[in-house]
């Protein structure tokens, strides 16, 4: 163990592409650790008797023994101990909004000098994915059971239980209702945030445990749960994702241009728009675009804007950067590449053309009153405060409401009044039998890592309870 | 992969597929409709379903030759596959026993409206049907609609079969000579589902028309397809297709539908063997390796 004398607080900075390079690429804005970098970082842990990280890990990954691995030079076992509790690393090491988790439970974040975890984690995936042959298979040597079960939704709930159920021997079938699999780690999360390579990775390594994946399959439509459970699938995990985007609700939201975040990126990141015309997906992005809302898919819808070639982009939010839901790091990120935050502003009505394209917004400017049941100060119009920017482009990332078709075609399956599925906690179940939910199905919108955790609760519950039949 | 067993070309600018697709086929349902995906670096976008049979598990599409994505479509033969398909999607007609219904369609809307009137009729109600076409040279299979109605009628822009020239003009005559018509169904170019609506709206007889706006994932995940119905924003992959004439707003339906004529001109434009050749040299990026 270190000497508590010698503790080293400064954290290894990541490279990352200049903002003015990054600003016009899609390519990925951190680089990586060199290995020097994550030695050197891996050297900081003091490997406590007590760690706090593990525990903020909605996976508890043993975070402490991968490091450990690391110092010692044994990138196959770092690998393995971290697959061992988790199947996407490369994908969590970027995208998991490790302050708010294993690394504000590090026992050095006291002193402002949290183990970058995440770094770590990333460097490490990162390694395997160059040295596919060093790593021997944790999971050989399962044999298939041949009971079946149904995931829907290959995204991050749905891939991680679809893992661990095969790891477990089961035969699982994955639906997913686009033309590719990945959910919104292919739709959603950028090219510069998450490479879509790596997304293909991860779930070639899925498919690599033997889990079939069959795209183009809308659950409720191709087939509905039900028939699912009469065709021999003797569970099911729900994990569609959120679904439905929510809209301002105010006039002009229906004219050309005024994208949804999800379309937006949608359009830009799955039907890869940015390659118009060798793609045939168009998008409209013009000079002047105002994107509605500061949590991560806001912030990555303005810097796709930025990257389609966008003059101006603004990121238009009724309160102020406290209570701003975007990770820190992707404000930071925005910043630099130069997006105009305008804060404590709300829009009022969006203005179009004879076209019926976006041609302004008309907004107000408001202050912070009490705080509201979310807990965030509530904004109160200020009079007198309106005016109007001119715009091209106009995206409402506000949010998303649970996508009816599950719901809608599945009996005995119990919602919120938020239309989300009543689901146990700690083990996914819903009020149907032998059907399971985890992700924003469950939850609302949530982050990726929670949606792991889901699927990985409800494939050790699906576990237990099909050891007890049959 | 959906293997293309029958290509048609029943018009110059229309054509009739079917092709494989046994999944969608057991659950299609009158008023649906497929999202394709033609190649790699294609669109997705929707067609409706003009028949399904589950035993040969093959579906049927009618399209009209538009832009890039479906000169794409057309341009594949017999045999050929067509990368994905997706559905059947939006929710199905609500067939019940109306009494007098009417169906009306224009070019590619034959293709639900006959699966549509089979249904219908098969509730009991009396078909009566009107096909609309710009002139004689572009009717088809009006054999087959006659099949399924118990009176079929044809509109031609030219005057050329008799008086109506429009499926509008005929609905319009229909209702004042007194025939008692208890709902209408309208299928093909937006213009005509608005002017038929329009004709029955004085006569109070509820409208349901077939929408295809611009999608993208067809499962109410972007809501590129909202529409406008009694002043409430829908999807119309999920809360749709069909909705009440009488309430949606045409004119931002027109208008969304032509917010990418420029994009879909640029595309068709550059979509030639040396495509990749021009994108160099128009943007003056590097040529890139064809992505095909």
């Amino acid at each position: 163990m270190a000497d508590k004398t010698k503790l080293d607080l400064d954290r290894v900075p990541i490279p990352k592409q200049s903002p003015e390079e990054r600003a016009r690429n899609f390519s990925e804005v951190a680089l990586g650790y060199s290995e020097e970098q994550a030695l050197q970082e891996a050297n900081r842990c003091i490997d406590c008797k007590k760690p706090g990280c593990r525990d903020g890990c909605p996976v508890n990954v043993d975070i402490p023994e991968f490091i450990r691995a690391m110092k010692e030079g044994d990138m196959p076992g770092a690998v393995r101990i971290l697959k061992n509790k988790n199947s996407l690393p490369g994908i969590c090491g970027r995208v998991c909004p490790q302050e708010t988790q294993c690394e504000l439970t590090c026992n050095l974040a006291k002193k402002g000098g949290e183990i970058a975890i995440g770094r770590l984690e990333r460097y490490v995936a990162d390694w395997e994915r160059a040295h596919p042959e060093a790593v021997e298979r944790v999971d050989g040597g399962v044999r298939c059971n041949g009971r079946r079960i149904a995931v829907v939704g290959s995204g991050p709930a749905g891939l991680t239980c679809a893992a661990d159920l095969a790891k477990l021997g089961y035969r699982v079938t994955m639906f997913e209702a686009l033309h590719v699999a990945g959910g919104v780690l292919m739709y959603g999360i950028p090219e510069f945030r998450l490479p879509k390579a790596i997304v293909q990775g991860e779930v070639d390594y899925v498919k690599s445990l033997g889990v079939e994946i069959r795209l183009n399959h809308v659950i409720g439509k191709t087939a509905t749960v039900d028939e699912l459970l009469e065709q021999g699938f003797e569970a099911v995990f729900l994990a569609p994702g959120a679904g439905a985007p929510m809209f301002l609700n105010i006039p002009g939201e229906n004219l050309s241009c005024v994208y949804s975040a999800n379309e937006f990126l949608t359009r830009t990141n799955l039907m890869k728009a940015y390659l118009f015309p060798e793609y045939d997906t168009p998008i409209q992005v013009g000079k002047r675009v105002a994107v509605f809302g500061a949590g991560n898919v806001a912030m990555d819808a303005s810097r796709c804007a930025l990257r389609l070639g966008a003059e101006e982009v603004y990121i238009i939010y009724r309160r102020s950067l406290t209570e701003m839901p975007a990770r820190l790091e992707e404000r930071e990120n925005a910043e630099e590449e130069g997006i105009i935050f305008k804060l404590l502003t709300n829009p009022v009505r969006i203005v179009g053309d004879e076209q019926g394209r976006v041609r302004a917004v008309e907004l107000y400017e408001t202050e912070l009153g009490e705080p509201d049941e979310s807990g965030r100060r509530r904004p109160i119009r200020k009079p007198g405060s309106e005016f109007t920017i001119e715009i091209d482009t106009a995206i409402p990332a506000l949010g998303t409401r649970p996508n009816p078709i599950i719901p809608s075609t599945t009996g005995g399956l119990e919602l919120t009044r938020w239309g989300t599925v009543v689901t146990d906690e700690a083990t996914g179940r819903t009020s149907k039998e032998r059907v399971w939910c985890g992700g924003d199905m469950a939850t609302g919108a949530a982050t990726v890592i929670s949606a792991m955790g889901a699927g990985r609760r409800a494939a050790i519950d699906i576990h237990a309870c099909l050891r007890g039949s049959g | 992969m959906h293997r293309i067993v029958k290509k048609e070309l029943l018009v110059p600018n229309t054509i009739y597929l079917r092709a494989e697709a046994p999944e969608i086929a057991r659950k299609a349902r009158p008023g649906q409709f497929v999202i394709l995906r033609v190649d790699e670096v294609g669109e997705r976008f929707p067609l409706s379903l003009a028949g399904w049979d589950e035993n040969t598990g093959t579906l049927e599409i009618l399209f009209l030759i538009m832009g890039r994505s479906t000169t794409k479509l057309a341009s594949l033969n017999e045999g050929d596959c067509i990368m994905d398909i997706v559905g059947p999607l939006g929710e199905p007609t609500q067939i019940d026993k109306y009494g007098n219904v009417l169906c009306a369609c224009s070019t590619f809307g034959l293709g639900p409206v006959l699966p549509l009137a089979q249904a219908l009729r098969g509730k009991g109600n009396r078909v009566i049907s009107v096909m609309e076409a710009r002139d004689e040279g572009f009717l088809f299979w009006e054999d087959r609609l006659r099949a399924v109605s118990d009176e079929t009628y044809i509109a031609v822009g030219d005057g050329s079969r008799g008086k109506h020239k429009r499926a509008s003009e005929f609905i319009t005559e229909h209702l004042n000579s007194g025939h008692k018509v208890d709902r209408v169904f309208a299928y093909g170019r937006v213009f005509m589902m608005m002017e038929c609506s329009r004709a029955t709206e004085p006569f109070g007889v509820k409208t349901i028309v077939g929408l295809t706006p611009v999608m993208v994932d067809g499962t109410g995940m972007c809501g590129c397809c909202r529409v406008s119905v009694g002043g409430e924003t829908q999807f119309t992959c999920v809360d749709g297709p069909e909705f009440d004439g009488h309430l949606v707003d045409w004119e931002l339906l027109v208008k969304r539908k032509r917010a990418y004529l420029r994009e879909e001109a640029q595309a068709f434009d550059l979509w030639q063997p040396d495509t990749l050749r021009r994108v160099a040299e128009l943007t003056g990026l590097p040529e890139r390796k064809p992505v095909v």
